[in-house]
């Protein structure tokens, strides 16, 4: 009985660190479509920033200047996106595919020149990383049963990055729909030329959102290599931009239902770790490939009928053309 | 104030480059020229509007109204000239400038966030606070006093997505009187109202202008300006022609003016009864449509229309009327019911696609040109042969027969004075009036036994009007059974030998053409009308 509790516990850990970085991604998206502007370069921006991380880290020891590195990488890249799709009214989706092709090929290209690893960064000290944190009392109350425990091993332990990721889902609900600058973002991804009547700039606007997705998506890379892992590897990210993606859609554009989508998805993941290898009642042993496209059938599931029609931003993906 | 002579053309203020002007004026353009390409959309326009009037500006469409008013609100600049707002000269680059300067603008398509609630789409862009909470605490208390200091009464929380076109109207001027507006510019506001909501309108605008508030009204519907306006100035390609005292001048003559020329007004009516033995061409049973949503669009329609009879279906836009051309023309299926068209009969089990429809001789005008009528990126000889292209003269063997789609598309154009008269142009660099002559041109080149038209003269100027009727009228004195769907009513009313009116997707009256009467008809539209169905 125990030790299903701590298997329970140890799947819902599991969870919240491999859903961190699809919540921090989902929130990037949010900000970027809500303002009108389809954002696939989720992944590029966040393979980027996970290099930015992993080398910075370990070129200077610190995890924190690695940060910010990865950020101000991630938000280069967005601004990017911005200037193709904003001033020059671009294709969203190519710029955004131009992007994720961009950092697949540059962030091995780099890899290679400076690191001489194959395209890996190295192996990076405990002191460069961001490692889990004890929150106060979880010692003392592992024993309690239940409750003790779940505050134990679930909610302290983690990196504090992990703790950002569940942060940033409140900040977003709080700034989108709460705050002035919330109110012109849902607006301008809905009725562009609406805000541009009442005397607002889009342009300004919509980069303001994409620079703030950029960011965000920024701290998802630098979780992934100086978190997550010890070190950036190529093509590290392995979808989960995307996998954000669906999360947004399946959440409609709104942060808590987002939020629980990359949940689900994490969770799917964490059962997938937990299972590969373990003989199942009846089944036997399953494929670990099968396991591992689970999540993938789940997202094809769910988005083929389960979760209704999703009425995205109007506006989103459309180029603003201020013309009569 | 009315009666007091306003600055024309003849006699304009001296050109002096200075910085004030006449301080009686709220606007005052000086010599506004833009051009677009080959295009002079604006010519030398000069306008004067004395403060706390209501000021009308007519043209056609194209006449450069739109233009004139857009560089008002910042969204073009004008290649030279200036404008002076309460007698100070004023550079409007964006609508920032705009607003600064107390002009507000009601767009002809509202500029709101339909999720949005009335308060949030007032607030947005002037909101005191950073946060939403407190912005909306002090929106709500202005917006109360205003909606009482001007009988614009408008449900603040409401999403105004889900509110009736008079209402969002309503909250576009509330937006604008929120941003402290003295000057308030209508593009076109009655459109998409009904005879008694625009009346609703008039009394906002006149209660308005009572406290001061300068209103200029572009619009080409000339009854309009004779009950609203206190001056009226008439454009035409680009210039201003004429400046007038409402109460000096006439409809007929602000339509010539329009126009350049004298018009004559008609009435297309059968002049002798429907002969007894017509046949009948269209008849409807209890034909009912539920959407996709689910939603019930189309409820127990009962009609019938005859050869040699144009029968026109009047209401507002929105109630039914597109969805039941939708399914006559066989591009949507009905629910429940069934009709007989041309002597074949449709159910929900027995679709009948446009094809088909063609092939019995039905043949369909639709009402948006540009979504069902053409494809615009096409050259108009492309777009001359849409849904004939199964001839043997146009296609054969899989191959464009080009030259004599060419061939048969001039044509076309001569026989409808479509201009310019040159096949090889795309679609979309013909105005719309021009665009609308094709596609009739096109399906009534086929001889058709039923006609369906919507909307022939959206969009279409006065000249041209004239011409499309005539063809429609000649149609049905060809023995055609037309169906004409409008939501003009002089349109319906010049046009059909029966009238029925939708509304909620329903028939609720009918009337006889020429025993119409317009409050009458509008009534039956808002279905206020009591049980008068004649």
């Amino acid at each position: 009985m125990l030790d299903t509790l701590s298997t329970v516990y140890a799947t819902i850990d599991a969870t919240f660190r491999v859903s961190t970085p699809l919540i921090l991604c989902a929130m990037a998206g949010l900000f970027s479509e809500r303002s009108g502007i389809v954002d696939i370069s989720l992944e590029g921006k966040m393979l980027a920033a996970a290099f930015a991380a992993g080398s910075v880290a370990a070129v200077t020891g610190s995890a924190w200047a690695g940060l910010g590195v990865a950020i101000l990488t991630s938000i280069a890249l967005a601004l990017v996106h911005g200037f193709a799709c904003i001033t020059h009214r671009g294709n969203q989706v190519v710029s955004g595919l131009a992007i994720n092709i961009l950092a697949s090929g540059l962030t091995v290209v780099l890899g290679i020149a400076w690191f001489k690893t194959g395209g890996q960064t190295p192996s990076l000290e405990n002191s460069a990383r961001f490692m889990p944190i004890e929150l106060p009392l979880a010692g003392a109350l592992s024993d309690v049963p239940i409750i003790g425990q779940f505050y134990s091993d679930v909610v302290s332990g983690h990196s504090v990055l992990v703790y950002v990721a569940l942060l940033s889902v409140l900040v977003t609900w709080w700034v989108v729909y709460q705050t002035r600058f919330g109110l012109r973002l849902r607006a301008v991804g809905e009725n562009p030329l609406a805000v541009d009547t009442a005397g607002l700039s889009v342009s300004r606007l919509r980069f303001a959102a994409v620079a703030i997705c950029g960011g965000l998506c920024g701290i998802a890379g630098a979780y992934l290599s100086i978190s997550q892992n010890a070190s950036f590897v190529r093509e590290m990210t392995a979808g989960q931009g995307y996998i954000a993606l669906a999360a947004l859609i399946f959440g409609k554009w709104r942060p808590l239902p987002a939020m629980l989508a990359c949940l689900m998805f994490g969770f799917l993941d964490a059962v997938a770790i937990r299972l590969q290898g373990v003989p199942m009642p009846y089944i036997g042993e399953v494929p670990v490939q099968l396991i591992q496209a689970l999540p993938y059938v789940l997202t094809v599931v769910l988005l083929a009928g389960f979760i209704g029609r999703a009425i995205a931003p109007r506006a989103v993906g459309v180029p603003f053309v201020k013309e009569r | 104030m009315v009666n007091e002579p306003i600055s024309t053309a003849e006699t304009s203020v001296p050109a002096v480059a200075s910085t004030t002007s006449d301080s009686r004026y709220a606007i005052e353009l000086k010599k506004i020229s833009k051009r677009f390409g080959a295009v002079r959309a604006n010519q030398d326009i000069d306008l004067a509007v004395s403060k706390g009037t209501i000021h009308g500006i007519v043209g056609e469409n194209g006449a450069g109204k739109s233009t004139l008013m857009s560089i008002l609100y910042g969204f073009y600049q004008a290649d030279s000239g200036d404008v002076y707002i309460n007698g100070r000269k004023t550079l409007i680059k964006n609508s920032r400038d705009a607003i600064a300067a107390g002009i507000g603008m009601v767009h002809q398509h509202f500029m709101l966030v339909d999720p949005f609630t009335v308060l949030e789409n007032v607030m947005l862009g002037a909101e005191e606070h950073a946060l939403i909470s407190r912005s909306a605490t002090d929106a709500r208390r202005e917006l109360l006093r205003l909606s009482d200091t001007y009988q614009l009464t408008v449900e603040l929380d409401q999403p105004v997505g889900e509110l009736q076109v008079g209402e969002q109207q309503r909250t576009e001027i509330l937006k604008a009187l929120y941003r402290k507006a003295d000057i308030l510019i209508l593009d076109e506001p009655t459109g998409v109202l009904t005879p008694q909501e625009a009346d609703q309108l008039f009394e906002v605008l006149k209660s308005l202008k009572h406290q001061g508030v300068t209103v200029i009204l572009i619009t080409h519907k000339l009854r309009e300006i004779m009950d609203i306006t206190d001056t009226v100035s008439v454009l035409r390609q680009g210039q201003m022609v004429a400046h007038r005292n409402t109460s000096d001048t006439s409809m007929q003559e602000l339509a010539e003016l329009m126009v350049g020329r004298a018009l004559t007004e008609t009435n297309h009516q059968r002049s002798t009864p429907l002969p007894t033995d017509a046949e009948t061409r269209i008849k409807t049973n209890n034909l009912g449509v539920v959407d996709e949503h689910g939603k019930t669009r189309l409820t127990e329609i009962n009609l019938e229309v005859k050869s040699g009879e144009i029968l026109g279906i009047a209401g507002v836009a929105g109630n039914g009327q597109s969805k039941l051309l939708e399914v006559l023309a066989g591009i949507s299926s009905p629910t429940t019911g069934e009709f007989m068209m041309n002597g074949h009969e449709v159910t929900r089990d027995k679709p009948m696609g446009p094809l088909k429809m063609r092939q019995l001789r039905v043949h369909h005008v639709p009402e948006d040109r540009l979504k069902l009528g053409l494809v615009k990126a096409f050259t108009a000889a492309e777009s001359s042969v849409l849904g004939y292209l199964y001839k043997e003269k146009f296609t054969w063997r899989g191959l464009l027969q080009l030259h004599n789609i060419k061939k048969m598309c001039a044509r076309l154009m001569e026989g409808f004075d479509v201009r310019p008269g040159n096949p090889k142009l795309k679609s979309a660099s013909f105005s719309g009036g021009n665009q609308q002559k094709l596609i009739l041109a096109r399906e009534l080149d086929k001889s058709p036994e039923v006609l369906l038209v919507g909307q022939p003269t959206r969009g279409v100027d006065i000249g041209a009007i004239e011409m499309i009727h005539q063809k429609i009228v000649d149609m049905r004195d060809g023995g055609c059974a037309v169906l004409l769907v409008s939501v003009e009513l002089d349109e319906i009313m010049a046009l059909s030998d029966r009238i029925v009116v939708m509304y909620e997707g329903r028939i609720v009256a009918e009337v006889n053409g020429r025993d119409a009467d317009k409050t009458m008809l509008g009534l039956m539209m808002a279905n206020a009308h009591t049980g008068a169905a004649a």
